[in-house]
């Protein structure tokens, strides 16, 4: 885009980000720098994933590799409190983040048992340092190769702030841990784009308990990124339901990466809602890595006009016994294009293993398109595994029922799309989640039909 | 999809179709419930996905309910009584009875009596290769339960209802 190549500086389009480094967080930590500088080093190598690499076949980022990046700029949280008060429903403690950094007006936190922590990672870092650095980036440099890409790269480098999660053992905390991340992005100068890159560590202690939402929103206005990276360590027993809702502003460009690494007997519920965004990409893996551990993945993408929504999932079965439940659907309109890629690694110790995965969707138009893609890879000689993907239209014969109880075509039309999503959001948790998605599709699929008919599609 | 979120689509649509407001949540269950109350159902019912692992019994009940709930002013019930055992019978004939009304038409198709024994017709008609053979009163079943198709098939029968039968067509 000539916008950018007459900028100067597109020489490096991370110098606005690079020339800010010294006002993130922990920079004063040798071990931290190093960490940061090697990312940057990394990434100057690898650059951007490109389609021709595999795991990003059909997800081009062209649109934000020609990108200048800048950091999001400082919003007085005076301007941002409308915006929160609309996204904070559901009721316990909250943490807000505004453009990358925790905002503690706007936040509460309901009072917790002594060792349980919730806080900003950026104040954690400031307190106490020494224990953060595995949690943050693994024991070695790259230790983490499979996760490792361009985005990553550059949230290592680059991360701004975040929550730091630590249920000590055996405490139980119902009442749902909201963390919400505002971007508020101004048009920015210099021909840059506002970025913010988020990262959170969760540590779910021996047979503690714990539901935690990672809410990404935007207000509307122009092209931004996120780029996230949460790590989630459940250790013995430890049950955590996980919810991670997308609903950026309409030209965002979203990549997060969600690890979870599982000891024995522990629980997890991961829930993906990717319900906004231009570009979206979430690279969701887990490591089951102690007998007995379970695992469910749930997610649901809803995508219209020329919105592109990516789900990487990855489970590794590495121990005997574990049990792994993956169910994903999408609904995808007009141009939408939705990518599934649902890894299932069974390792050669994990005899009686479980997997099950499953990939639905349901495609609206004739340019919707979804790239579905299951890859179980079994080195274990006895283990139950099961998979299947469906890629279908709205049932005429379901339509025609409806039509002849009287209910209109496009009534009709909704009401099965619904059904079809139903059966991941009625798993919804917690509550207030499944209200707020169940409210999202009506308002979503009432407005559609409207709103086609009058205004273009984008072509962003 | 829940089986009570498609009754309330069904009848918020019958109900802006005749200019009349539409029924919330509220008012509709309330009035559900007295649908399932009138015909003895479990409200379990309601929020079942609809005919999904109903059996044949279970989707005939909806039907019934789903009748009792729209309120037609026509109602065709091709061989509702198939497939049925006792108990299911009963229900839909109950559902059937409590929607009689005098401004409602009810035609029942039925190949056996045994329906009959549940629900008293005003008028029996018939049907002999896609043209009405015979009408006449309930008496009409009992009679043709006994003596079989064959007696109208070959005009045996006598003629008294014939005219009353295409006077009802």
């Amino acid at each position: 885009m000539s916008a950018f190549t007459t900028n100067p500086l597109s020489a490096d389009p991370l110098a606005a980000l690079a020339a800010c480094q010294t006002q993130l967080p922990g920079s004063a930590l040798p071990w931290l720098r190093r960490r940061r500088d090697a990312a940057s080093a990394r990434f100057a190598e690898t650059g951007f994933p490109t389609t021709r690499d595999e795991d990003w076949k059909y997800t081009s980022v062209a649109a934000i590799a020609r990108r200048a990046f800048a950091p999001a700029a400082a919003v007085p949280p005076a301007r941002v409190q409308r915006a929160v008060s609309a996204f904070d429903f559901v009721g316990g403690s909250l943490l807000v983040f505004v453009n990358g950094h925790h905002v503690p007006a706007l936040s509460r936190l309901h009072e917790l048992p002594a060792g349980t922590v919730i806080d900003s990672l950026a104040a954690r870092l400031a307190r106490e340092s020494a224990e953060l650095e595995t949690l943050l980036y693994g024991p070695q440099d790259g230790d983490d190769a499979s996760v490792s890409n361009g985005f990553t790269l550059l949230n290592d480098a680059y991360w701004s702030d975040g929550a730091f999660i630590a249920i000590a053992p055996a405490v139980v905390i119902d009442a749902p841990i909201h963390l919400l991340f505002v971007t508020m992005a101004d048009e920015a100068g210099q021909g840059t784009t506002a970025a913010t890159f988020v990262r959170n560590l969760i540590r779910v202690g021996r047979g503690a308990r714990a539901n935690v939402i990672e809410h990404y929103v935007g207000v509307q206005g122009p092209a931004y990124l996120t780029d996230a990276h949460t790590r989630v360590v459940a250790e013995e027993g430890a049950v955590l339901n996980h919810c991670k809702l997308q609903e950026e502003a309409a030209r965002a460009f979203h990549i997060a990466t969600l690890q979870f690494a599982q000891s024995r007997a522990s629980r997890v519920v991961s829930q993906s809602f990717a319900l906004g965004a231009q570009l979206s990409r979430n690279d969701i893996a887990t490591r089951l890595d102690g007998e007995d551990c379970e695992a469910t993945l749930l997610g649901l993408y809803v995508g219209d006009r020329r919105r592109h929504i990516d789900h990487h999932t990855r489970i590794d079965h590495l121990q005997p016994r574990c049990t792994s439940r993956e169910h994903y659907k999408g609904v995808l309109d007009d141009a939408a294009r939705a990518v599934f890629n649902g890894r299932v690694l069974v390792h050669r110790d994990a005899q009686h293993s479980d997997a099950e995965q499953a990939n639905h969707n349901l495609l609206l138009s004739d340019d919707a398109e979804v790239d579905t893609k299951p890859q179980l890879e079994i080195y274990a000689d006895d283990v139950k595994c099961s998979h299947g993907a469906t890629v279908g239209q709205i049932d005429a014969e379901q339509r025609y029922y409806l039509r002849t109880r009287g209910i209109d075509d496009a009534t009709a039309r909704a009401m099965l799309i619904r059904a079809f999503a139903d059966e991941i959001v009625a798993q919804a948790e917690p509550a207030p989640l499944r209200t707020r998605l169940e409210a999202w599709l009506g308002t979503h699929l009432a407005t559609h039909d409207k709103e086609r008919t009058c205004k273009e599609l984008e072509t962003s | 999809m829940a089986n009570i979120y498609l009754l309330k689509a069904a009848l918020n649509a019958q109900r802006k179709h005749r200019g009349e407001s539409e029924l919330d949540a509220m008012d509709f269950l309330a009035l559900v419930r007295d649908k399932l109350r009138l015909m003895d159902m479990d409200e379990s019912l309601l929020y079942r996905a609809v005919n999904q692992g109903f059996s044949g019994g279970e989707k005939k009940r909806n039907e019934i309910l789903q009748m009792a709930v729209l309120e037609p002013r026509l109602a065709i019930l091709d061989e509702t009584d198939s497939g049925l055992d006792i108990d299911a019978l009963q229900v839909v004939a109950n559902g059937v009875n409590s929607l009689r009304r005098e401004d409602r038409a009810i035609i029942l198709v039925t190949h056996y009596q045994r329906l009959l024994d549940h629900i008293r017709p005003d008028r029996v008609h018939v049907l002999a290769q896609g043209r009405i053979a015979r009408s006449g009163g309930p008496e009409l079943a009992l009679a043709l339960e006994e003596r079989g198709y064959g007696w109208v098939e070959s005009g045996e029968a006598a003629d008294a209802g014939a005219e009353e039968g295409r006077a009802a067509t």
